[in-house]
């Protein structure tokens, strides 16, 4: 099997769609000939012709709304959004118009075949505009869906999964993993389902959940626990929307304590969401309050990056915290 | 491409050298300006133009009283602009798409939708293909090609520069129509649209209905230059201005711009000029920010009057067929009106369907805790009632009301 980064596992995806499905077009900034900014579209203008792998002026809200006609068209369009802090332009055409074409629409029309892709994320410098993490503002969003990988072979069988979903897909790649991760990823076309989690380790004293590049801090927090005889039990999220109720339920009903963590501020945070669902849903059992380690209720910052940052020291804390209540 | 002509003094240009001529081919009398020449027109598409100008016309003023009325929760009138939209829609393929803004009901006329199918949206009952889901006038149609309206302006102008791609891409020959006022012309997606069109080169017509009036703000207010059509050059893009109260010359221009788009895959800009002869919509009052006397004069430019005068002189329409149209149409507007205005709700699985391709697990729990709810305090949510059991529906039926 060979080895690929979080890069050449999304352009081996996108690659394995645009030659089965000649509806597939892959469009953005300097998406074309140069093959994206990160180079997750190297080639694929060689390989597919100009007409199905294209730059596109730079206007976000362009983007969005020539992909939600083509879309509705019939086409199966690929959108990149350079960084997922610019999608805010084209807020309102996924918003009101993606997300509830199908809906407005009683099923005329829809915009499934869209899927749009966009690296967020900090721990790379980025200061305010290249680290956000925004998934928490489409969160509030019915009819989107929102999907994040956590390393290479994630991120080829969930945007294989997005981009042939029968519903608009948002898709949000860890940019500082693009290259940090590597892994074995078949060569082969493979899926991995939407909508679900992924208990990626079993424990018993308490449940850590994230998603995207926040797993490999969990991991790191988890085996500083695990030094000092605390059993976690992680789940990858994956989906944030719709997110997967039942397995994180059946995991705190196992454990009885949850901490969650996101890089994204922590008023609003999706955090929020599923700590509210897990209280309602496993109050009986929750033997500590529900944890959130997040990032500060602040723009991102530049030099103090790391300080803001939910690191793995913060959620090691957090979950000695938890299991001392 | 940017040109490289070098000057070396400071000499600004500032845009007002523009000055876009408006194609004008028929008078209000009927007759043809000099030189004009009207465009190939058989008799039968001449009277479905016609026809299909006066059931919008008898429509929109029919649900407007109902709307007064309080029978109707909202309207929205196309009164002025039928010519606009009517000749236009004419000019295309009838599987060209469409893509409208919230006053071109008459395109849909035009292409055959029903007062029934009309009425289904307007009153959200069981039969709406959008399922009473949206605001009236929010009309959609597959079979007609018409894109489902949506309520925010000029997010339709980039998604049919997309559409309009994809058609390229499948080469079959169709273009896309996208009509917008001129008010939202001023939105980002506006611009979005006509430069992606324009460097993507695809088949799509920019039909700019300029009234005159963005609800109250008059278009002075909107823009400093002549019109929208200036911006066209901005895209180096085909650009016409036509005069929107002439139905031939709507047709004329839209005939051409179809070819440029479909045989040369350039998107083109027409700007009709018009006047929005009724309230914005059934929420506004105009007098409050115009005369009268403006409104009169514009009365005397109506587009329907205009064709049918050409159609008497050419002894194609007479007075008496337009008796007997008029009297069909409201006959017809009143019978289906009633018709929908009885027929039941959407049922209330509908609140949950469509948001996904499936329902999402988290969506049929909130339906179920939804029914159990409404089960509980029936009298409470009489439309939704009725659809859970038919004990429950019965029982409304009987308590009264209509």
């Amino acid at each position: 099997m060979p080895t690929m980064n979080m890069l050449q596992a999304i352009n081996n995806a996108l690659d394995i769609a645009m030659a089965e499905d000649e509806k597939v077009i892959c469009f953005g900034e300097d998406v074309g000939f140069f093959g994206g900014v990160f180079r997750a579209t190297s080639h694929l203008q060689e390989k597919y012709g100009k007409a199905r792998c294209f730059n596109t002026p730079l206007v976000e809200q362009g983007i969005i709304g020539f992909a939600n006609g083509l879309a509705a068209q019939g086409s199966v369009p690929v959108a990149e959004i350079q960084f997922a802090d610019y999608i805010f332009p084209a807020f309102d055409q996924i918003v009101n118009e993606t997300a509830k074409f199908r809906y407005r629409s009683g099923d005329l029309f829809n915009v499934g075949g869209l899927t749009i892709r966009t690296p967020y994320g900090g721990g790379i410098s980025g200061g305010h505009y290249h680290s956000q993490s925004p998934e928490a503002y489409f969160a509030h969003t019915p009819g989107l869906k929102v999907v994040v990988p956590r390393n290479p072979y994630q991120a080829k069988g969930l945007l294989l999964s997005a981009i042939r979903d029968p519903d608009p897909v948002l898709f949000f790649e860890p940019k500082r993993l693009y290259r940090a991760s590597t892994g074995e990823v078949p060569e082969a076309d493979y899926q991995l389902p939407l909508g679900e989690a992924e208990v990626t380790r079993e424990g018993s004293d308490i449940t850590v959940l994230g998603w995207g590049a926040q797993m490999e801090v969990i991991e790191r927090a988890v085996a500083l626990a695990e030094k000092e005889g605390i059993s976690c039990e992680v789940i990858d999220l994956r989906s944030i929307l719709p997110w997967d109720e039942d397995t994180v339920v059946e995991s705190v009903l196992k454990t009885g304590r949850l901490l969650i963590t996101h890089e994204a501020p922590l008023t609003g945070g999706f955090a929020g969401e599923i700590a509210a669902t897990i209280q309602e849903r496993c109050f009986l059992y929750l033997e500590s309050p529900i944890a959130r380690v997040t990032g500060l209720d602040t723009p991102f910052p530049l030099t103090l990056e790391k300080e803001y940052l939910p690191d793995h020291l913060k959620i090691f804390e957090a979950i000695q915290a938890s299991m001392a209540f | 491409m940017t040109t490289t002509q070098d000057i070396h003094t400071p000499d600004f240009l500032r845009g007002d050298e523009f000055s876009i001529p408006t194609f004008r081919l028929l008078r209000q009398d009927g007759t043809l300006h000099e030189g004009a020449v009207a465009p190939a027109l058989e008799r039968d598409q001449a009277l479905k133009i016609y026809r299909a100008m006066v059931a919008t016309r008898v429509l929109d003023e029919r649900m407007m009283a109902a709307q007064r009325q309080g029978r109707l929760s909202f309207y929205m009138q196309c009164t002025g602009e039928e010519a606009a939209v009517i000749g236009s829609a004419a000019a295309l393929d009838d599987a060209d798409m469409i893509m409208a803004q919230y006053r071109e009901q008459g395109a849909l006329v035009y292409r055959g939708f029903s007062y029934d199918e009309f009425m289904n949206q307007l009153f959200g009952n069981e039969l709406d293909y959008g399922k009473g889901r949206q605001m009236p006038i929010h009309y959609g149609s597959r079979k007609l090609h018409y894109m489902t309206i949506s309520s925010p302006l000029a997010t339709q102008i980039p998604q049919a520069a997309g559409y309009a791609y994809g058609q390229k891409l499948a080469g079959e020959g169709h273009c896309t129509i996208v009509f917008f006022g001129e008010g939202a012309a001023s939105e980002g997606d506006f611009h979005a649209a006509l430069n992606m069109a324009a460097v993507h080169e695809v088949p799509v017509i920019f039909f700019c209905r300029n009234n005159g009036y963005a609800i109250s703000t008059p278009s002075i207010e909107q823009f400093a230059a002549d019109g929208v059509a200036p911006r066209a050059f901005g895209y180096r893009m085909h650009v016409i201005r036509v005069d929107g109260n002439d139905v031939l010359a709507v047709l004329a221009a839209t005939r051409k711009a179809r070819r440029i788009a479909v045989e040369e895959n350039k998107p083109v800009l027409i700007e009709a000029m018009t006047y929005r002869l009724a309230a914005h919509s059934s929420s506004d009052d105009p007098s409050g920010y115009r005369s009268k006397k403006e409104e009169e004069a514009w009365r005397d430019k109506d587009p329907i009057q205009r064709m049918q005068n050409w159609l008497l002189a050419r002894e194609w329409w007479d007075e008496e067929e337009e008796k007997a149209l008029q009297e069909t149409l409201r006959r017809e507007v009143l019978e289906t009106m009633k018709r929908a205005e009885k027929r039941p709700p959407p049922p209330l699985d509908s609140l949950v369907t469509d948001v996904y391709a499936d329902v999402t697990p988290a969506l049929q729990r909130q339906l179920d805790g939804l029914k159990a709810h409404i089960r509980k305090y029936p009298e409470a949510y009489p439309k939704g009632a009725r659809s859970l059991d038919p004990d429950v529906s019965a029982s409304l039926d009987t308590q009264g009301g209509e």
